[in-house]
């Protein structure tokens, strides 16, 4: 491996700041939860499906509690106890609440034995359901094994999900690894997931549990024709991370793009409701064996990527320390970067090194996310193909984990049917021609890589001890990431985030909790 | 006015050389090529030659293709309303608007509707700007006030009322299914109905806008990719001069 000589000291203080500043994030998440957390818990109990107007049962159902006000000791208790009243399967007890058949939240007639025993069960097999798709998969994985690193990562976007399958075959046989299936413009912002299959989207395709299963079942189909596993990727982020996450796991999903921070910064989400969901997401994640991929390429393409370099690598760290404290582990913690210096600066690649180098070696474990050039992309495509082919370069050479794919289109359109192929050519030709050029290369000890990461890490130290005294809330709503400021009380979703009364219950976190990371 | 015919050249005046790519739904074959070469003299092409056929998933061939393109066309006959505004770059800008507007200037800006892109918007109002041009968000003489994305028509009219805004800026990146036609005509209605559209200068921008698009809505101008923000602001500022019959 290519490798800069880095101060392992220095390393260890930003892991220690990064961890720090994350502790005070976590003892407020502790403290509180959201409607989206309780729609999850309902979810991951069964409860599924949408009533006559079209609203998921699990929105209906949180909604009753919290216009009674009976939110803040959890839907769990309140589920469990009419599981006991109806003595019927979980949906079709949502389905009798739901119709007016069960009194919701009224836990009068049973014992709190009797409660927690149900709530037990419900956990278990809530559990049960996440242990299984890491097993699914990595039975599946045994079967088809997967390719070399750095994994070629495609989008589809059509809108419809049929389409997006003819698309996501195409990819396939050009040789994607992934298939990322990009979601409807906006849906970040609805307080639900729509149902069902999708045939007519804006900007991309809704993310739904139907359309999770269609598209993941083609590919296992396609898998098994190649001999390679082809994962499949969908978002954790907006308003409802967690319950993604969990329909992600129901239909054996690979990774999800889920980033601490993202929402708040580029969606405008409230900070608290995204701190609170993003936890609860990664904890189902890490038990369901979900790669994530954060966002923090997101910073370069509003503010310099040379200037604004440190916001990344910061941004890493807190992305990581805070995976941790959900039990993911390195090999499922997809750190995002990018590759979006103005191509005008002289020796922009070196720079591309340094930066692509730098989160190499701070994250050695971790299949790093390396996002290809979008603000300089021209709508000469054929200029834009030559960007994206020094990008190949770098990713190769510096050893990346999951490499997007750049499409020569990307300034004009969502990619056709052959630019995706345009774009592997260009991926398959580089990734092969300088398959090992990493392992030949040795950055000199003073030369312009190792002093421009040694400069990075450095603005990293003294922004992270910043972040440190100041707390990362008040951080963001100074501006200090991306110029964009957020304050803690604004943004979408606040409405939606409680503080937990004594006696809050919800059993899958506290097993997901007390179970920590499984070893296989 | 006399006729100045016109067609696509290669290497030779009249040549008529065009590069296509494209993909058919069908397999592989001698077939398919002939298929390419039949369709292509429908469009018109003539010495058609498939210099690259691949399979690019069952039953779809993608393509490269050089042909000749039979239609000329009299360049004299054809009108276009391009922004005819004198480029001036960023000091001669602000010397204009202090020696002759003589107040700052207020400019809106967001991307509305359910497009999420800040792409378009902040490449003409960040600070930063795009291609070493600076955003107007860095223009002394301008108060610029960039909305980001996914405002809706109602916050943006608002915004610009409370600011007094000379000029409100869109920004629509997504197209698919005519999104962008939508959101730009819901802006319109919206501030006829309000009885407010003469106040503003109201710019239309993105990847897929141009001028005469643009004009057809109702918008004083469009620009499309490439625009860097000093063309946007020399247009701003020649326009309130007009208007101020300066």
């Amino acid at each position: 491996m290519a490798k800069i000589p880095l101060d392992t000291n220095q390393v260890d203080r930003l892991k220690q700041l990064a961890k720090e500043i994350t502790d005070q994030i976590q003892r407020f998440i502790c403290k509180h939860s959201s409607v989206s957390v309780e729609r999850t818990v309902l979810r991951l109990y069964g409860v599924d499906g949408v009533d006559s107007e079209g609203t998921p049962i699990p929105n209906r159902l949180v909604e009753i509690l919290w216009e009674k006000d009976n939110l803040k000791s959890g839907v769990s208790p309140c589920f469990a106890g009419a599981m006991l009243e109806s003595d019927r399967d979980p949906q079709t007890t949502a389905e009798l609440i739901e119709r007016g058949k069960i009194e919701f939240g009224d836990l009068r007639k049973f014992s709190q034995g009797d409660i927690l025993e149900k709530e037990k069960e419900l956990s278990e097999n809530a559990v049960a359901i996440l242990d299984s798709t890491r097993k699914k998969k990595q039975e599946k994985i045994k079967k088809c094994p997967l390719p070399r690193q750095p994994w070629r990562y495609l989008i589809v976007a059509t809108g419809n999900v049929y389409e997006d399958l003819t698309q996501a075959k195409s990819a396939v046989l050009a040789g994607a690894d992934i298939i990322a299936v990009i979601r409807s413009t906006a849906q970040s912002l609805l307080d639900y997931i729509p149902y069902g299959p999708t045939t007519e989207g804006f900007g991309g395709t809704f993310a739904t549990q139907a359309n999770f299963k269609i598209m993941r079942e083609a590919l296992d189909e396609i898998s098994e024709k190649e001999g390679r596993y082809v994962r499949l990727v969908n978002y954790s982020s907006g308003l409802c991370m967690a319950e993604i996450a969990a329909c992600a796991a129901f239909e054996d999903l690979d990774i999800l793009l889920n980033d601490s921070m993202y929402g708040i910064l580029f969606r405008d989400i409230n900070m608290k409701r995204t701190f609170i969901d993003q936890y609860f997401s990664r904890l189902i994640c890490s038990r369901a064996k979900i790669i994530i991929n954060t966002g923090e390429d997101n910073y370069l393409t509003t503010s310099d990527a040379i200037e604004n370099a440190y916001t990344v690598t910061a941004s890493q760290l807190i992305n990581e320390a805070m995976a941790k404290k959900a039990f993911l582990t390195d090999d499922l913690i997809g750190l995002g970067h990018a590759f979006e210096i103005d191509p005008q600066v002289e020796n922009a690649f070196l720079y591309e090194l340094a930066h692509a180098q730098l989160a190499r070696q701070l994250f050695p474990k971790a299949p790093l996310k390396y996002m290809p050039p979008t603000k300089y992309k021209s709508t000469d495509i054929f200029y834009s193909h030559c960007l994206d082919t020094m990008f190949n370069l770098a990713s190769v050479a510096t050893g990346q984990g999951i490499h997007l794919t750049g499409i020569l289109t990307e300034a004009i359109h969502t990619p056709l049917m052959q630019e995706r192929y345009q774009a592997l050519c260009s991926v398959n030709y580089v990734f092969n021609v300088a398959r090992d050029l990493g392992k030949e290369i040795e950055f000199k000890k003073d030369g312009f890589v190792a002093k421009r990461a040694q400069r990075v890490l450095d603005e990293v130290e003294n922004f992270l001890k910043e972040l440190k005294k100041i707390g990362l809330m008040e951080a963001i709503s100074e501006g200090k990431f991306a110029n964009i400021s957020r304050p803690f009380d604004g943004g979408k979703g606040l409405d939606g985030v409680f503080e937990k009364a004594v006696d809050y219950s919800n059993p899958i976190i506290e097993q997901l909790e007390s179970e920590g990371v499984i070893h296989e | 006015m006399s006729e100045e015919m016109i067609k696509p050249y290669g290497d030779t005046l009249h040549d008529g050389v065009v590069q296509l790519s494209f993909t058919l739904p069908v397999e592989n074959g001698a077939r398919a090529k002939k298929a390419v070469e039949i369709y292509l003299s429908k469009l018109n092409f003539e010495n058609i030659s498939v210099a690259h056929a691949y399979k690019i998933a069952d039953n779809f061939t993608y393509f490269v293709v050089y042909a000749r393109a039979i239609p000329t066309l009299d360049y004299s006959m054809v009108k276009a309303a391009e922004v005819k505004i004198k480029k001036m770059d960023f000091y001669e800008i602000n010397e204009l608007i202090k020696r002759k507007i003589n107040r700052r200037l207020s400019v809106v800006g967001a991307t509305i509707g359910s497009d999420a892109h800040t792409v378009g918007i902040d490449a003409i109002m960040n600070m930063k700007g795009y291609n070493r041009d600076y955003g107007l968000e860095r223009y002394p003489e301008i108060d610029a006030y960039n909305m980001g994305a996914q405002v809706t028509c109602e916050e943006l009219l608002q915004k610009a009322l409370e600011v007094e805004a000379d000029a409100i800026l869109v920004s629509q990146t997504v197209t698919q299914k005519d999104s962008h036609i939508r959101n730009f005509t819901e802006l319109i209605e919206l501030l006829e109905a309000e009885n407010v559209r003469d106040r503003f200068l109201l710019v239309a921008g993105g990847p897929r806008i141009s001028n005469d698009f643009s004009v057809e809505l109702g918008y004083d101008v469009g620009f499309g990719p490439g625009t860097v923000p000093s063309e946007v602001a020399s247009f701003l500022v020649t326009k309130i001069l007009e208007r101020k019959g300066a």
